[in-house]
Order: structure tokens, then sequence, then C-alpha cells
């Protein structure tokens, strides 16, 4: 009986975590524009319901209501495949972070940082499969552009979590945390942070990372040929990206529950909200690299830079006596 | 590296400037007073008509908008029809720069449009307005030499009786 009520319990947890998710990343749609109007000295949209945030809602319709068209030449399984990868992977990934030691799907998986990485990495299939399923040079060129700079980055991104695993002594994302009480691993793994963070970015391809779509040289690039809801769930699933990657940054480097005085849900949410905001802020800010920079400044300065960061982390645990 | 530090901080710096954006139908742009807008005729201090008909406007419009008819009443011209189509209309202004009337003019007013394009069309009764426009005080026919009811040649400011040129006399 109380095994029933478990599952019960969990799956509830699950839908309700679902529920919160997607109604986050409608309302960082909105976030989003309002914050880059502010950034340009306009007001953003203001219109529909206090403040505008029922621009939502009407966005959500318009998506719904679009036509959802697959184009004759596509391969219509894997076209309509790969927007659900895209929304499934993240949202898998969320599952195994730890808002707080009780708020949270599987906070407390014992692999939860291999399990984000693995998911991430599935992610890319669904910008690949997307631009090859398209049957467009442009978003076969977006697709090949999103499998080669995900796969880079991914590198990166977990070469830079060796050194936070090394000093916590574990994958489990709870007990990372709470080996933070002390100190956030961002002052002894600032490269590491950098790193992640700029690896997270090209994970998600939010600019400047923006590659795979490049509006202003392939149209939308992996997802031109979409429309309607697909379209929209290729849209939510890189909001809930850069939730994912936020959420990431703070539990792994910014000591996620933990702050004084305020709840640490509050801490968590607040945190993961500055890092949501400084995503737009350098959409705002900074152009698109070229590709060939792109790939340069990964492979030639980043994976270095994580390299020297694992050795000299390595080295100091070695040499320097006491917890660490 | 460093530039693009400095490009993010510049744009951060945005956050706490105002909008510069005019929140349009509650919030009326400033419109100069010489604002090239809806076309209108206007009338003379005594209330008549200015136009005289002189087809100039239509000729100095570029797009061909406008088309008017002359007629004739007691010596004095004005049109017996008047029509622009603002759907072709550019608002360049040179029928007010044409006219030697002062009787077209354009108005700081731009809110015009229709969901059909026939009524973009307007005639003389849509554009005739009962003001005088920019030119409160200027009267054709008050400064020129041509006789009208209730003034004679001779009779307009700053004109000088004719000359008797039957008389031998200065």
């Amino acid at each position: 009986m109380s095994h029933s009520h478990a599952i019960v319990a969990g799956l509830l947890n699950a839908v309700l975590g679902l529920a919160f998710l997607m109604i986050t990343a409608a309302l960082l749609t909105w976030v989003e524009r309002r914050l880059l109007g502010f950034f340009q000295d306009r007001p953003g949209p203001n219109r529909v319901g206090p403040f505008g945030v029922l621009q939502v809602a009407a966005d959500g319709i318009k998506l719904l209501f679009k036509q959802d068209w697959i184009p004759p030449f596509a391969d219509a399984g894997v076209f309509v495949l790969a927007p659900a990868i895209s929304m499934i992977t993240v949202m898998l990934a969320m599952a195994v972070i730890p808002a707080t030691p009780l708020i949270g799907i599987i906070g407390d998986l014992n692999v939860g940082l291999l399990f984000f990485l693995a998911m991430s990495g599935l992610g890319v299939y669904s910008a690949v499969l997307a631009g090859w399923a398209s049957n467009n040079k442009y978003s076969l060129l977006g697709g090949m552009r999103a499998a080669a700079q995900m796969v880079s980055y991914e590198v990166f991104m977990g070469l830079s979590l060796v050194g936070v695993v090394m000093l916590a002594g574990s994958f489990n994302l709870t007990d990372i945390v709470r080996s933070q009480r002390h100190m956030w691993y961002v002052v002894p793994q600032f490269l590491g942070f950098i790193v992640f963070f700029l690896g997270g970015i090209a994970e998600t391809h939010r600019l400047p990372f923006d590659l795979p779509e490049g509006e202003s040289e392939l149209g939308a690039g992996f997802h031109t040929e979409y429309s309607g809801i697909k379209f929209g769930m290729f849209f939510v699933g890189e909001y809930i990206g850069i939730m994912l990657i936020s959420a990431m940054t703070t539990v792994l480097f910014l000591g996620g529950w933990y702050g004084p005085v305020l709840p640490p849900f509050m801490w968590f949410g607040i945190k993961t909200g500055l890092l949501i905001c400084f995503f737009i802020l350098l959409r705002a800010a900074l152009p698109r690299p070229r590709y060939d920079q792109l790939m340069a400044f990964g492979w030639k300065l980043l994976l270095p830079l994580t390299l020297l960061n694992i050795l000299v982390t390595g080295a100091l645990m070695l040499g320097l006596p006491g917890p660490a | 590296m460093l530039s693009s530090l400095r490009t993010l901080w510049y744009t951060f710096l945005h956050l706490f400037q105002r909008n510069v954006t005019v929140q349009y139908p509650e919030q009326m742009p400033y419109l100069a007073p010489r604002y090239r807008g809806r076309i209108v005729l206007t009338r003379d201090p005594d209330g008549e008509e200015r136009c005289v008909s002189c087809n100039l406007c239509a000729v100095a419009c570029p797009a061909d908008c406008i088309s008017l008819q002359k007629t004739e009443t007691e010596g004095r011209w004005h049109p017996e029809f008047f029509r622009i189509n603002f759907s072709r209309c550019i608002f360049c202004g040179f029928c007010e720069e044409a006219c030697p009337t002062y009787a077209i003019q354009l108005t700081p007013d731009f809110e015009m449009s229709e969901y059909i394009r026939q009524n973009l069309v307007y005639e003389k009764e849509h554009l005739l307005i009962s003001g005088t426009g920019k030119y409160p005080e200027y009267n054709f026919y008050r400064v020129s030499g041509l006789a009208v009811p209730g003034k004679d040649k001779g009779e307009a400011e700053h004109e000088r009786p004719p000359i008797d040129i039957r008389s031998l006399l200065p």
C-alpha cells in the first residue's frame, strides 16, 4: 500500500515539475523579450494583459493554431521526432536538479551529473536530425554546425566539471551542493565555472553561439522548415535548456540553495534567475562569431584551459593536506 | 575578449535608461506645425473657397493623385469637383508649394487609414475646411486686380486705380 503511495507521489511530483517547467519556459519567452527591449531602450511587449504577461498565452495560441506543415520532401518520421527529442532531453536533464534537498524530482540520483551530461549529449540529436530530415541545404548546414559545435563544446563542458567532481568526491548533485556549504566552487573552480558556462551557451545554441540557427545566414538553420507547434517545441526546448544550464551552474558552482536569511528555494531561484538574465544580456550585447572562430576558440583556448584546471586542482588536492 | 566584456557592461547600463518609445494610441507623438499630413482645402477670411482651380497642384503632383474641374460664378473661378486619391498621395507637399492662392495645405494629421481602398478617395466636401489654415489674413481676390462682385478693378489692396487709356492727362 505504501509502495503504491510512493509511486503516486512520485508521479504527481514529476507531473507538477513538468507543468512548472512548461509554464516557466513560456514565461521566459516574455521575460526575454521585455528584457531585450529594456536593453534597447524600448518597452518590449507590454500590451496583452498586465505588463504584457499574457503575450505568452497569445503566442501559444498562435503557435497551436498555425498550419502544422511537413514538407513533402522531408523524412516525415524523423522530422516529427526531432523536436520531441529537443524537449524530452532537456526535461529529463532537469529532473536530476535539486532545487533544495526536498524540492526536485530525482535530485538525489547518485549519477546525477553523468545523467545530465548524457542528456545534453542526446540533445545534439534533435538539431542534427532536424537539419537532416528537413532535406534542405540551409537546414543541413545548420544541423552540421550544430553537430560540430555541440559535440566539441560537450567535451569542454564535461571536462570543466571534473574539478568539481574531484573536490566534492561525488556525482550526486545534492552532495555536490552540500559540499559547498562553506565555499562556493566558483572560487576554487573559477576556470571551470567560466568554461562550463561558455560550453552551456554553446550547448543550448544561444546567442552569441547560435550558429546552428544563424538567422542572417541560414534562415533559421536546422528549424527552417518547422512551423506551428513543432517550432514551438524547439522554442520551449531552447528555453528549458537555458533554465537547465542556469540551474546546473547554480548547483555546481554557486552553492545551490545555500544563502543567508532567505529560505533555500528562494536562493536557488534568485541565482538561477540572475544567470538566465545574464543569458539574455549576452544575447543583447554580443555578435555571433564566425564558425571557424568558434571552433578555434573551443579547441585552442577552452580545451587547454580545462585540462590545466584539472591538473592544477589535482595537484593542489594531492599537495595540500586537510579537507579539499 | 575585453571589448566583449565592455560591450556587456554598456548594454547592461541601458537597463537604467529611459525608453524612447512613444506609446502611440494613448500618447500622441509631437507633430511639427509644418508636418506634411492630410491635405485640406482652405477658405479665405470671408469664408469663400480659396481654390481658383488653376490646376497647378494637379500638374505639380508627381503621383498624379489630384483631379479637378473648373467652374465659374460671377467672375470667380472655383472647382466644380476636387478629388484627391490618398491611396496614391505621397505627401510630398508639392501641391502646397505650387498653389498660388494658399488654398491647398498639408496638415499635421496622419490618421486616415481605411479598410476599403475606395474610401481613400476624398472629394471636395471631405477636403474643404471652414477655416483659413496656415495663412489667416490672405485673400487672393482682395490682392488681385480681377473684378469680382463687391470689388471693382483698382480697389484691391496696394492697387492704384486703373489708368484711363483714352485720356491724354497724366
